[in-house]
Formats: structure tokens, C-alpha cells, sequence
């Protein structure tokens, strides 16, 4: 248990600064932005109206749709200006999240701003102040508590929020939660919680501290708590100073079996001399994207994926026919290396409970076809909309009854428990076999292969030191193995971490390569 | 100049001076000369203009048509803050800033022209003027009563020394004790100052008690133009009447009371 723990925590300094430089420059960020609109916003009602109507629509997106959103915004404007933008990592988490904290700053500032009492406004008149010393000597003073406060909020919701830039390949505290969700190991989810939830707490209460030393005018208690706060800002940041530039950035999509891979190929790259880090819990659309414009420098996908997604091929060729034309493709579309197949695949797997499977004589997917309308349907989060589902259904007349979506983690439990009756799981998921569940044959090849292999971005695809560390796992890991290595992970008892799982399939690649 | 350090006030001239908000006249083609170190008084109801009127003189609002002249300088040439910076201006709600202490409040207007160096000698000074005690100094306006802020007021505005102070209703929300002894202290310090004072107010017996001319407002119109005096004695029209006949009515009511009372008493 102590272990798990420090595993946990090891990764937390790293992670915080992370997470401490994201949120606070989406909040100075959203500052800038606010008070000057908020001035404008107090003298025009109009306008006010207009701002706080958007401001107030942008908070009703879940954070998570609006981390989402700026991916193909980006995309869609690096096009347009001929590249050079990186849709990936913190540039859509800072805009994300500081549209995020747009309302709170703003709303404050503009009933901070018209709340200042007509009498002192008057009195600034008739005294001859100008504008800007209007502003200065009197609205900003007796505006700035309920201003402080606005922040205050905002400081708190961009904190949370950032534990979901994950999502888009910002590395964050979310990176803890997001990992440990997935592999169930609840001291990871845990660790994540604690640290972002304290960051949130201590910045609340220093900004409570400095917003009461300005509505008590205690000039000293305010900047000792601001004098607090930012020094508590350098410490957290520190460790990104001293990084050094040349890391190796290993991505990973959101389940065990990448989390394990990675592992794996940066234990190797760790040997070779280099410096690692891992961009965990990436979306399968954003991967490639990354590895494309070198925000990460290498990770496993799956033949079928790109195939489908990348390259918006509908046909089925052969598995290593298609390896080749995915290495040609990439290559030159993109300058992406296809650096070989790992040697197992890990295709999508129709899975039944086997008492279902022998009393409904379930064997092949015509089989399931046949009894889709009674059956409930339980898939992972993208499975309906990717276009192996398109190609099932075109195959197969198949109607659910029901279809639900489900964290990876917990399909499998899901249909054991009856939830639903059939699942769309991985073929080399470890769960499988150790649930007994029977998975059933596509016997028209609707689904595509799906052989895992490493690709390499542009910017590492001549580094020959780097190509030789991971050259001995081409072709290495066979698919017993890698449910073996998924299950040390996934399973609820004796749960190991992906590391762990790693270095145990590393044992097994050197013993085979003994044996042989 | 309107302001000059041994302080005799300005005149004021108003020509054809006019202020419509769309459809709504407030002042109605009014000219008048005001001559420099009087204390003049506008009466009337409320809105019968005469706020509209002080403010036109410091630009506060400006007028749609017509000129405002103080000591031959037509207002319309100088820069609002700058003319404002020279008037002395104190009206019902006070304003002071309650983020600053009562000698930041004060000397708020030297701050403003810059005068850094006599600030300290000056708030003293002031608060002296208006019978304040000097520990005042150090407070925050909301430790303060009601008539001890407007004698703040009043401080502030005669921070710059101004020759012309404009007064919108300055004493309205004082209690009767209150205001009856800041009146009674300001009319001397206009005297002792040589200052200009233009007055606004719906009370007439403060009018009369204060000021030197009464000018008597009605729909944004100037009925009634006489010295108190006047004003009493009668024949200057049935608005000035009607406004004078109500102090008089209270006054005559409690000399009655008291002569009942005395006739009980025998």
C-alpha cells in the first residue's frame, strides 16, 4: 500500500507545476481579458448585457466539450495560417479554461464597478476628476473586494477544471485521476483528487485572506498574503524550470494496454540515456495529430484505427498489406515513421457471457444478429461513433434492443452483473479470459486487424540512438502476453501498476529472445 | 480669476441659458448676473430646474443653448476639470469616499492639482475652519455623524480655495439642530472668505435666513428675483407668495401657541 502511495506522489510535484502554471495563466489570462470589458461593460448597459450573455453561455458548456471543442477550432486555424499551431496540450487547455473563468471575473467586476455609490461618483465629478482618475482613486478601490472575490471564484473553478486538460494532452493533476480511473487504482484517483482539491483550498483561502484585507483596507495583510501566494506560485513551478528540453514525450490513449506500452517503450528509452515523460489518457482522433506536429515523440496505435480514422479507408485488405500501406501513408502524408508491429492485435471482440453463448447457441456474430433485438448493448465511449460500428451493422443485420457506454473499466463488470448482454471489448484485454466470457467469430471480416504498432514523429524518425532502444520490442509481444500484462493491471485483487505490468512484459520479450 | 488666494468671489453671468432633455424643458432661456461675493439662494419646488441651473455653472451638465460666464471667462473654453477643480461644489448626499480617511477626503482636490507638500498644514487648517476637531483626521468617514460628514463636505470643496462654492441642497438631510448651526457657520465663513455662493434649495426659510438674493423657481423659469426683505414685505408675484406663506404660517402658529400658553400660565 505505502508503496502505491509513493508511487502516487512521486508523480505529483511534476504534475502540480503543471497544473499551478495552466490554471494561473488562464486566470491572469481571463484578468486581462475581463477588467478592461468590465469597465466598458459598467459605463454601457448594452454592452454589459451582450458580455455577461456570452460569458454566461460559455459557462453552461461542460468543461470537458469546451476542452473538446478547441481541438478542431485549432486545427481548423493552424490550417488557415499554414501551420505552426499546436491543437494539442496548452494552448486549447488555456483558452478552454480561461473562457471558463471569463464569468466569474467579469460578473463581479460589473456589479463591483456599478455598484460604487452615485454619491462618491458624483462627488469624483465635482471635484474635477478625469475619467481615468475616477477610475483609479475611486471606483477601482471601492469595486476591488467584490473584483477580488470574482477571482477568488474563478481561481477555485480553473483549478478544478484543469484536472481535465488531460483530456487534450495537457499534462495536469487530471493525468492521476484519468490513469487511475482506468486501471482502477483508486490511490492514484485519490492522490489527484487530494493534491488538486488542496491547491484549490490554499489559493482560496490566500485570496479570501487578500480579498478581506481590502474591504478592511489592511494594506500590510494584503501583500503579505499576496507575497505568500506568489511565492507559493514559484516553488510549485520550479520543477519546469530545471526540466530539461530534450525529454522524450511518450503518448498514450486512455486504457491499461497503452498505459503499459508506454511504460515499456520508456523503460527501454530510459536505458538508451534518455529523459522520459508520459502524455497518458490521449484521445484516439487526437493522438495521431499529436505525433504528426511532434507534441509527442512516439506511441503504439493500431492498424485499424488509422486505417478508419486516418486514412477514412472503408475496404478490408490483409493485416500485414495493410501494416505496409499505413507505413507508406504516414510517412509521406504526415512524416510520421511506422516503426514496425509490436506482434499481437488488439481488435474490437464481440463478447457474450458463456451461459448466454450456450444457451442462446451463441458462436458468431450472425448468431448475435439474431438475438440483437432482446440483447442490451454495452460499448466503450467512442465504439458507436467509429466506423467499425458502420462496418459491423453494414455486415450484420444487427438491432439493439439498447446500447450504453461505458468507462472501459467498467464494461466488463457491466456484463458480468447483466447489465447489458453483450460487449464491444478488446481482444487482448486480460478480463476476457478471466471472466470466461466467449467472444464471437466475424465471420465475414467486417472488422478490419487491428496489429498494435509504434509510430514515430518527424522530429525523432533520424535518431538512430533513439530507433535502436525500441527496436528489440518489434515484433516481440504476443498476445497471451499482453493479456497477461492488461490483467496485472485491470484485475481487482494483487492490482499492479502499469509499471510494474511493463517490466514483467520486458522480462518476458528478454527471456523469449533467450530461449529462441 | 475665478479662485485668487485672499479670496473675493466671482461674478457670474447667465445668457439665455437653456437645457432641454427631449421634449422636457428643465431651464428655460434664463439670463442673469450674479454680482461677485453674494450669497444667492434658489427656491422652488422640486423639479423646477434650479439643480439644473448650479450645475450648468460647473458643467456638471451643459447647457443646449445659451452662455455661462464666471469672471468674464466663458465655461465652454475651459476644460470641465479644470473649471470643476476651481469650484467649490457640495451637495445633499456629501460623497465623501469612504475607502479614504477624512484628510485623504479633504485634501483630495490638492492631491488632484498636485499640491503634495502643504497637504498636512492645510487639513488642519481646514478642519479648524469648519469646527471640527483635529483627531478627525485619522478616521474613516463612516465613524463619522451625518453633520460632522458634510462639515467635511464643506472642508473638501474649500480645499483649493475656491472663490465660488456651488451648494445643491447642502444641508437637506440634517437634523434640524444640525443643519440650523452648520448654516448658521457656513453664512460666516462665506463672509469672513469673501466667497460667491450660489445656494439650491426647497427650504425658504433657510433661504431667507442664509442668503442675500432669492431667486424663486418654477418650470424651469425664474419668477421671483428679491432680497429676503422683499421677499417677506410681499407684491413679488404668487409663486414667491406661496413658498414664503409657509414660514410664515409656522412662525405665526407658534407665536399663537406661545401666547396661549402664557394667557394658561396667568
Amino acid at each position: 500500500m505505502t508503496e502505491a502511495w509513493q508511487q502516487a506522489f512521486s508523480r505529483v510535484p511534476e504534475l502540480l507545476a503543471a497544473h499551478v502554471q495552466l490554471s494561473f495563466s488562464a486566470l491572469l489570462l481571463a484578468m486581462a481579458l475581463c477588467l478592461p470589458l468590465a469597465i466598458w461593460a459598467a459605463r454601457a448597459p448594452k454592452v454589459a448585457a451582450v458580455i455577461l450573455g456570452f460569458a454566461s453561455l460559455v459557462q453552461t458548456i461542460p468543461a470537458l466539450a469546451l476542452l473538446a471543442l478547441f481541438y478542431p477550432v485549432l486545427l481548423g486555424l493552424s490550417a488557415l495560417l499554414g501551420g505552426g499551431i499546436s491543437a494539442l496540450g496548452f494552448l486549447p487547455a488555456l483558452l478552454a479554461l480561461t473562457l471558463y473563468a471569463l464569468l466569474p471575473i467579469l460578473r463581479n467586476a460589473v456589479t463591483g464597478l456599478t455598484g460604487v455609490s452615485p454619491a462618491a461618483k458624483q462627488a469624483a465629478d465635482g471635484l474635477g476628476m478625469t475619467t481615468v482618475q475616477k477610475l483609479r482613486l475611486v471606483e477601482a478601490p471601492l469595486a476591488a473586494p467584490t473584483i477580488m472575490a470574482g477571482i477568488r471564484t474563478a481561481a477555485v473553478w480553473t483549478i478544478g477544471a484543469a484536472t481535465l486538460s488531460t483530456t487534450v494532452g495537457q499534462a495536469s493533476l487530471g493525468d492521476l485521476i484519468f490513469a487511475g480511473l482506468q486501471t482502477q487504482n483508486w490511490t492514484l484517483v485519490l492522490t489527484g483528487c487530494l493534491a488538486s482539491a488542496g491547491l484549490a483550498i490554499i489559493v482560496d483561502l490566500l485570496l479570501g485572506v487578500i480579498e478581506r484585507a481590502i474591504r478592511e483596507r489592511q494594506k500590510m495583510m494584503a501583500w503579505g498574503a499576496a507575497v505568500a501566494l506568489g511565492i507559493g506560485l514559484v516553488i510549485t513551478v520550479l520543477p519546469t524550470l530545471n526540466r530539461s528540453d530534450d525529454v522524450v514525450v511518450i503518448g498514450a490513449k486512455g486504457f491499461s494496454e497503452q498505459f503499459i506500452l508506454a511504460r515499456l517503450i520508456g523503460s527501454r528509452l530510459v536505458e538508451a540515456g534518455y529523459e522520459v515523460r508520459y502524455q497518458d489518457g490521449l484521445g484516439s482522433a487526437v493522438v495521431f495529430q499529436a505525433v504528426a506536429s511532434d507534441d509527442i515523440d512516439i506511441y503504439v496505435d493500431y492498424s485499424g484505427t488509422i486505417w478508419t480514422n486516418q486514412m477514412k479507408r472503408t475496404d478490408t485488405v490483409s493485416a500485414e498489406d495493410m501494416v505496409q500501406e499505413i507505413a507508406k501513408w504516414s510517412l509521406s502524408d504526415h512524416g510520421v515513421t511506422m516503426f514496425g508491429a509490436l506482434g499481437f492485435e488488439n481488435t474490437y471482440a464481440f463478447a457474450v457471457r458463456p451461459e448466454d453463448a450456450e444457451s442462446k447457441r451463441l458462436r458468431t456474430l450472425d448468431d448475435l444478429a439474431r438475438v440483437s433485438p432482446e440483447f442490451t448493448f454495452g460499448t466503450d465511449l467512442e465504439f458507436l461513433e467509429r466506423p467499425e460500428w458502420d462496418m459491423v451493422q453494414a455486415a450484420y443485420p444487427i438491432r439493439f434492443k439498447e446500447s450504453r457506454s461505458f468507462n472501459p473499466t467498467f464494461m466488463y463488470p457491466a456484463l458480468s452483473s447483466g447489465d447489458v448482454d453483450v460487449i464491444s471489448a478488446f481482444s487482448s484485454d486480460g478480463r476476457i479470459a478471466a471472466n470466461g466470457f466467449v467472444v464471437l467469430e466475424d465471420g465475414r471480416g467486417a472488422v478490419p486487424s487491428y496489429e498494435a504498432m509504434i509510430l514515430v514523429a518527424p522530429g525523432r524518425g533520424g535518431d538512430d540512438n533513439f530507433l535502436n532502444a525500441i527496436k528489440p520490442l518489434v515484433g516481440a509481444i504476443t498476445v497471451e502476453n499482453m493479456r497477461e500484462a492488461n490483467y496485472k493491471v485491470d484485475r481487482e485483487a494483487a492490482k499492479q501498476s502499469p509499471r510494474q505490468a511493463a517490466r514483467w512484459l520486458d522480462e518476458q520479450i528478454r527471456n523469449r529472445k533467450i530461449n529462441k | 480669476m475665478i479662485s485668487t488666494p485672499s479670496a473675493s468671489g466671482p461674478a457670474i453671468s447667465l445668457q439665455n441659458v437653456r437645457r432641454t432633455y427631449g421634449t422636457v424643458t428643465a431651464v428655460d432661456d434664463i439670463s442673469l448676473e450674479i454680482v461677485a461675493g453674494s450669497f444667492v439662494a434658489l427656491v422652488g419646488l422640486s423639479g423646477s430646474g434650479k439643480s439644473t441651473l448650479l450645475k450648468m455653472i460647473n458643467r456638471l451638465i451643459d447647457p443646449t443653448m445659451g452662455e455661462v460666464l464666471i469672471a468674464d471667462d466663458n465655461v465652454k473654453a475651459i476644460d470641465p476639470h479644470i473649471l470643476r477643480r476651481r469650484i467649490g461644489y457640495v451637495f445633499q448626499n456629501i460623497g465623501l469616499f469612504p475607502h479614504m480617511t477624512i484628510s485623504r477626503n479633504i485634501a483630495i482636490g490638492l492631491e488632484l492639482a498636485g499640491e503634495k507638500e502643504v497637504q498636512s498644514e492645510r487639513v488642519a487648517e481646514l478642519l479648524d475652519l469648519v469646527e471640527l476637531p483635529q483627531e478627525m483626521a485619522s478616521r474613516l468617514p463612516h465613524q463619522l455623524s451625518g453633520g460632522q460628514q458634510q462639515r467635511v463636505g464643506v472642508a473638501r470643496a474649500l480645499a483649493t480655495r475656491p472663490g465660488l462654492m456651488l451648494m445643491d441642497e447642502p444641508f437637506g438631510a440634517l437634523d434640524p439642530v444640525t443643519r440650523d448651526s452648520l448654516a448658521g457657520q457656513y453664512k460666516a465663513l462665506h463672509e469672513k472668505l469673501g466667497l460667491t455662493t450660489i445656494i439650491v434649495t426647497h427650504d425658504m426659510a433657510e433661504a431667507l435666513y442664509l442668503a442675500d438674493r432669492i431667486l424663486v423657481m418654477e418650470a424651469g423659469q425664474i419668477k421671483a428675483d428679491a432680497t429676503p426683505a422683499e421677499l417677506l414685505s410681499g407684491g413679488v408675484g404668487a409663486e414667491a407668495e406661496a413658498l414664503v406663506a409657509i414660514p410664515r404660517a409656522q412662525a405665526a402658529h407658534l407665536i399663537a401657541l406661545g401666547e396661549t400658553d402664557g394667557v394658561k400660565k396667568a
